[in-house]
């Protein structure tokens, strides 16, 4: 993203000065309307290249997403035709004292995610952004975490933390710690999934901030040393502001993923102890797949795309990353 | 152990596609097999083994498809919601098939026991009972019958110096006996919430009888609110507090093998699960299957009105066949294989107690006969037989029920607000 609009702003910059290079109709003399054809061929491809993605998105994103506002309108055990109940399912939503716990659940987490991810995956992006060798190796193997799958992580953090057979039953007696059933508490299994989520998800974002770090022009650090900065102050005033739509997408990532976050919960605590753990998408899953109330469970995974988008595009309107202003301007 | 997990999870993935993608739709895999569904545990050697004879014989070949346990009903119902059905499946019988019945995806087998009355004879008639809905035939007995029963490690027993459980009292003193011992009194797969249901299952019985339960079976929540259900989770909140079942039971499983091993490894003393658990250990740890397995009945509770013998658990297993099946004929022939004396034989060696007629012969053939005629003798003069309640009730209800048992267990709720919770279900 933040590609984008520096590509932008460096078009901008430079038609200020001289002509543009993909000719603009003040600079072109009247121009025959074959040459503006063929001008606006060249600069604005045409709607018809997006058909393929809208298509795309047609078929796998909007059009499921109307069949399940509809089956939220229904009755279905996945077997034979839906049963139409009108807003039954909805009313039930918001009586549903299980749902009230899991949105709570979702938002602490998503809170938790972001407060726990952001600070780290900044911290170690800007450090790896840096130009000595062992940074490269080291940041390879940061990043380790992200090609293996959810399913993978949650079976060998489940592994490790197992209370009987895991490593834990052989350290904690010797800590002093007794047995440390991990998974088994109300707290520690939900603290736990803050844990395993952040391992898993870190390096990605950390790659994302590298990525911008290394985009800040040195000669802001040269001025700022001259100007007798220290690596604080140039942390502060540079790396922040110049990473703040950095920031805005990884941000608008981890809130959104939070709250659709379910292979780790389903595979390392199944939702519990007793609901502890049970989130929005969990919920979804077992209402879905466990009770069989199909439709249900789609009044939930409704409510879900709309709060995600909701809290995706105020994070967007409010952080002014929406304007695409640039983070050089005056530069 | 983690692969089931693994399969489980991409199984869910697709479960979602191919609801999604592909609904309805009927006949089986175009491989032109005859796909049968299996729980997958230790005792599936007995329908290998029976396919093969099949194979032997019909022109149709038969296949078995291990489903891992803990998924196993979710992806039944997807399967059999999509165009992927099985020709033959595995289920519990009663409840655990209605929703299929109520959507004729099921061949009814009356005429099938008519033709081949030896068949219809060949089972005990209340077990044969129970793989009907709606009186009509679904489903043909084809495992041991498992109750639940209170297991315990000898050796564990000989060490402490203790003798296995009479009355409740005895429980108690266990619990302090070993808890002093440093030996978790019982194992409990927590993870696993279905394991705790068990515990309830029994404690209700014991203190208010079947009627208890019989009444929310069908269909009066209120059911909930009988002083039994509250005195039943009062216990349990004692024997946690009591430490009766370790501290770190809840994150231990049954599927993976957890709770087994903490029993045969002496780590805990006792495990009250279904009768399952000695072929689990046949299979595990043969010598301490054969050596210091023991097994007792779960005692009565002082003051309660269930009949002592009475048991819980799951009266059998059953095959059904789906309507769609391109192998009507083949899948019905199949289905005769299970009370064939091969496969009773076969079931006998792996620790299971037929519910054919005679059974009573059999099981004195079995590896550990004593095992094998406790368990027959048990589930013989039992009064009642409650099928796990999981399985009577219908999913919506079962599946807050049981998270609703493992909050109890894990000290989340209270007995009261365990018991305000179930009759708001």
């Amino acid at each position: 993203m933040t590609g984008s609009d520096t590509s932008e702003t460096s078009m901008r910059t430079l038609s200020q000065n001289r002509p543009a290079r993909t000719g603009s109709a003040p600079t072109a003399p009247t121009p025959s309307p074959r040459g503006a054809r063929s001008m606006r061929h060249v600069g604005r491809p045409g709607g018809a290249w997006a058909l393929p993605a809208l298509l795309y998105f047609g078929l796998f994103a909007a059009l499921p997403m109307v069949l399940v506002a509809y089956l939220s309108l229904t009755q279905w055990g996945g077997l034979g035709s839906p049963r139409f109940v009108g807003l039954e399912n909805w009313s039930r939503l918001v009586d549903d004292p299980v749902m009230r716990r899991a949105v709570w659940l979702s938002l602490v987490l998503t809170v938790l995610n972001w407060i726990v991810q952001t600070p780290i995956a900044l911290l170690l992006g800007v450090w790896a952004a840096g130009p000595q060798r062992n940074r490269a190796i080291l940041s390879a193997v940061f990043f380790l975490p992200l090609l293996l799958s959810s399913a993978a992580i949650a079976i060998i953090w489940r592994a490790l933390l197992d209370p009987n057979f895991g490593p834990l039953a052989w350290v904690g007696p010797r800590l002093g710690l007794g047995s440390v059933d991990v998974l088994g508490g109300s707290t520690s299994a939900f603290a736990t999934i803050v844990f395993v989520t952040a391992w898993q998800f870190i390096p990605l974002h950390m790659l994302l901030y590298q990525g911008g770090a290394r985009q800040i022009p040195a000669s802001l650090y040269e001025a700022a040393r001259i100007d007798g900065a220290g690596t604080l102050r140039s942390f502060w005033h540079i790396t922040l502001p110049q990473l703040r739509h950095t920031i805005t997408t990884s941000s608008v990532l981890m809130v959104v993923g939070s709250l659709t976050y379910f292979d780790t919960v389903l595979i390392l605590t199944g939702g519990g102890p007793g609901t502890d753990t049970t989130i929005v998408p969990f919920l979804m899953y077992r209402a879905g797949f466990r009770s069989w109330e199909l439709g249900y469970a789609s009044a939930i995974a409704f409510t879900l795309v709309v709060v995600a988008t909701v809290i995706a595009l105020l994070l967007v309107r409010f952080t002014g990353f929406g304007k695409m202003r640039s983070t050089r301007e005056g530069i | 152990m983690t692969t089931p997990r693994v399969v489980a999870a991409g199984a869910s993935v697709l479960a979602l596609l191919t609801a999604t993608a592909c609904g309805g739709g009927g006949g089986a895999a175009a491989d032109g097999d005859m796909h049968v569904w299996m729980y997958q545990d230790t005792l599936v050697v007995v329908q290998d083994a029976a396919v093969e004879r099949f194979n032997e014989e019909s022109e149709v070949q038969a296949v078995i498809d291990e489903v891992p346990g803990d998924n196993y009903e979710e992806r039944l119902r997807t399967a059999m919601g999509s165009s992927e059905q099985p020709d033959v499946f595995f289920n519990w019988g009663a409840g655990s098939i209605q929703p299929y019945v109520d959507q004729d995806m099921l061949m009814p087998l009356d005429d099938l026991l008519a033709e081949d009355p030896e068949l219809a004879d060949a089972f005990i008639p209340s077990v044969l009972e129970a793989g009907k809905v709606d009186d009509v035939q679904y489903g043909i007995p084809m495992r041991g019958t498992q109750p639940v029963i209170l297991f315990y490690n000898e050796a564990v027993f000989e060490d402490v110096g203790v003798e296995p459980p009479q009355t409740w009292e005895d429980i108690l003193d266990l619990v302090d006996a070993f808890d002093e011992a440093g030996v978790t009194p019982f194992a409990l797969a927590g993870a696993d919430p279905w394991t705790e249901q068990m515990w309830l299952q029994y404690l209700v019985d014991r203190i208010g009888g079947p009627e208890v339960f019989q009444r929310i079976h069908d269909g009066d929540m209120e059911g909930w609110r009988d002083p039994a259900v509250l005195e039943a989770a009062e216990t349990v909140q004692d024997l946690v507090d009591r430490g009766a079942f370790g501290e770190s039971y809840a994150s231990v499983s049954y599927t993976e093998g957890g709770a087994s091993t903490l029993l045969s490894e002496g780590r805990a003393a006792m495990h009250l699960m279904g009768s399952w658990e000695y072929s689990t250990h046949l299979d595990q740890d043969r010598p301490f299957a054969e050596e210091d397995l023991g097994y007792t009945v779960f005692p009565p509770v002082p003051g309660g009105e269930g009949d002592p013998a009475n048991v819980v658990g799951n009266p059998t297993n059953f095959f059904s066949i789906s309507a769609d099946t391109d192998f009507a004929e083949p899948a019905q022939e199949f289905l005769g294989y299970t009370s064939q004396e091969e496969y009773v034989a076969d079931m006998v060696a792996n620790g299971e107690v037929p519910t054919t007629t005679n059974a009573e012969e059999a099981v004195a053939d079995s590896p550990n006969p004593d095992f094998a005629v406790f368990q027959y003798e048990m589930v013989r003069d039992a009064p009642h037989f409650q099928l796990s309640w999981d399985q009577a009730l219908p999913p919506e209800t079962a599946t807050p029920m049981v998270t609703e048992i493992e909050s109890l267990f894990n000290g989340q709720s209270t007995p009261e607000q365990f018991v305000d919770a179930l009759a708001a279900l």
